[in-house]
């Protein structure tokens, strides 16, 4: 659904992305781990359009996405930290979205519902704390029913109750048919949804596997074991 | 674009600056003309308050705005929106906001002091100024990703385009005094903005008979259609190519 060929990026002297390969598939639910500052959030980027990188190309079913913005009707995003206008409310924010949006997909407001977003929606961006403006972001994510999911760190700052939903919402939409792409350090949390795992580092993709052959690569039982063995073989 | 310039023109009306700053034109204006007994001495106050207040305003207003809009470029980018339309959108509700509070502010009281002929020409070349400066500050706004040095460029400009550019142009003028550098004078005029609408207006006033000599040739030049023609091609290319020049890096900026 998704391809990756050969791209790279450099931010000053600092190679971000070296010559990336991947292919994900539609149905799969992906965990994009690494250590702080290995490229993760530039790769997201990159796939959005928000980052143009020096070399390669990035396919959505099969369209190069250069010179494209279309294929973002398909998209969700969930930004790591939600920058918004400061002086819009949450109401007028998820308006122009759906506004924007063009209303060609069904609504799903389930977590607008579920975050109970309808009594804030006055509240100015700038006054949010940094959980309910997670919230925004997640209920904007999943409101157009994408195909695709790419979610940078969705739990954090959210408090457990919201944490949970949205993890709920994550599984349905994975059990739905959507990619989801998702970056995150609590492993544990990731556990039972994740599919496959890419793991990067200093730019390079070192690995993307099933979860069940890196289990038994590492031989450990959980997926966050087996991500701290592989951190332990792969040399600084 | 029309979705997105709806939200950009009520952002910016709900900015009190651009209020504001239509108030104070207001009332520089009306207070020129109402002090001076005659009115093409107000026409000359109003004119110097304009050329100076006008570029800066906004040049300033809009390089602020651009930055504080970068969350809102942002929040659009990962949406199926064209990241050339957020630009354009962002350009058109400026320069159109500042445009007409120059034309509520100054505008008026202009129409009815002035005579017809100046008072349109003066509100045609404020306009210009208010767009010219708009994209000025679209290009430093994009020249740096930090705020404090885009508006430090953009004040910079304003000052080499208000001030600094005359002191060169007379610097020279006396210089070459000996020679006869009128006709390249009115060239050198062209490469400001704020020069060229400075002598498209006071070619309209008798006060140009008093300009002498170069008076004389800027009138020759200035004063005729085809040197109108060419001084509104020149002040809209002023808008097009820096514009031109924002937008394509626009185009390939990393959010």
């Amino acid at each position: 659904m998704i391809e990756v060929k050969g791209i790279s990026k450099r931010f000053g002297k600092l190679q971000v992305l070296n010559n990336i390969n991947l292919e994900l598939q539609k149905g799969e639910c992906i965990a994009l781990v690494g250590p702080n500052g290995c490229g993760k959030t530039t790769l997201i980027k990159s796939i959005l359009g928000m980052v143009l990188p020096d070399k390669g190309d990035i396919f959505f079913n099969r369209k190069n996405i250069q010179n494209d913005n279309e294929y973002r009707n398909h998209i969700g995003y969930m930004p790591q930290i939600g920058r918004y206008p400061e002086n819009m409310t949450i109401g007028q924010v998820i308006d122009m979205i759906k506004n924007i949006r063009n209303g060609k997909h069904r609504e799903d407001d389930d977590l607008f519902r579920q975050f109970e977003i309808e009594s804030m929606l006055f509240k100015k961006m700038r006054t949010l704390s940094g959980g309910t403006t997670q919230k925004v972001s997640a209920t904007l994510a999943f409101m157009f029913s994408p195909q695709v999911l790419i979610l940078d760190e969705p739990t954090a700052g959210l408090d457990p109750l919201a944490a949970h939903i949205l993890k709920e919402k994550i599984s349905t939409a994975r059990r739905n048919g959507c990619l989801i792409l998702i970056t995150s350090h609590l492993l544990t949390e990731l556990e039972d949804m994740v599919s496959q795992v890419i793991f990067m580092q200093e730019g390079n993709v070192i690995l993307h596997k099933n979860t069940a052959d890196l289990k038994e690569m590492t031989g450990s039982e959980t997926l966050a074991t087996s991500v701290i063995e592989l951190l332990k073989t792969i040399p600084q | 674009m029309r979705k997105v310039l709806k939200y950009v023109s009520l952002d910016i009306l709900k900015n009190n600056i651009v209020f504001a700053y239509a108030i104070m034109l207001a009332l520089f204006s009306w207070s020129a003309f109402g002090l001076e007994d005659n009115a093409s001495k107000g026409i000359l106050t109003v004119l110097n308050i304009i050329l100076l207040t006008v570029p800066l305003v906004s040049v300033l207003f809009a390089t602020i705005y651009v930055y504080n809009s970068s969350e809102f470029i942002e929040l659009l980018v990962s949406h199926p929106v064209k990241r050339g339309m957020i630009w354009k959108a962002l350009f058109t509700g400026l320069s159109s906001s500042l445009a007409l509070a120059y034309l509520l502010g100054a505008g008026i009281p202009i129409l009815l002091f002035a005579d017809f002929y100046t008072a349109v020409m003066m509100i045609v070349t404020g306009i210009f100024l208010s767009v010219i400066f708009v994209a000025i500050a679209f290009l430093s706004s994009i020249l740096t990703r930090d705020k404090a040095k885009g508006i430090g460029i953009s004040v910079l400009l304003w000052l080499y385009f208000s001030l600094l550019f005359d002191g060169l142009v007379l610097f020279l003028f006396f210089q070459f005094a000996d020679y006869p550098i009128e006709k390249a004078v009115v060239v050198l005029s062209a490469l400001s903005p704020v020069d060229l609408c400075r002598i498209l207006i006071l070619l309209h006033l008798d006060v140009s008979a008093m300009l002498g000599h170069t008076g004389a040739v800027f009138k020759n030049f200035f004063g005729t259609d085809w040197g109108l023609i060419l001084s509104f091609t020149i002040l809209t290319l002023w808008v097009v190519i820096p514009f031109a020049i924002s937008l394509k890096k626009f185009k390939r900026k990393d959010l």
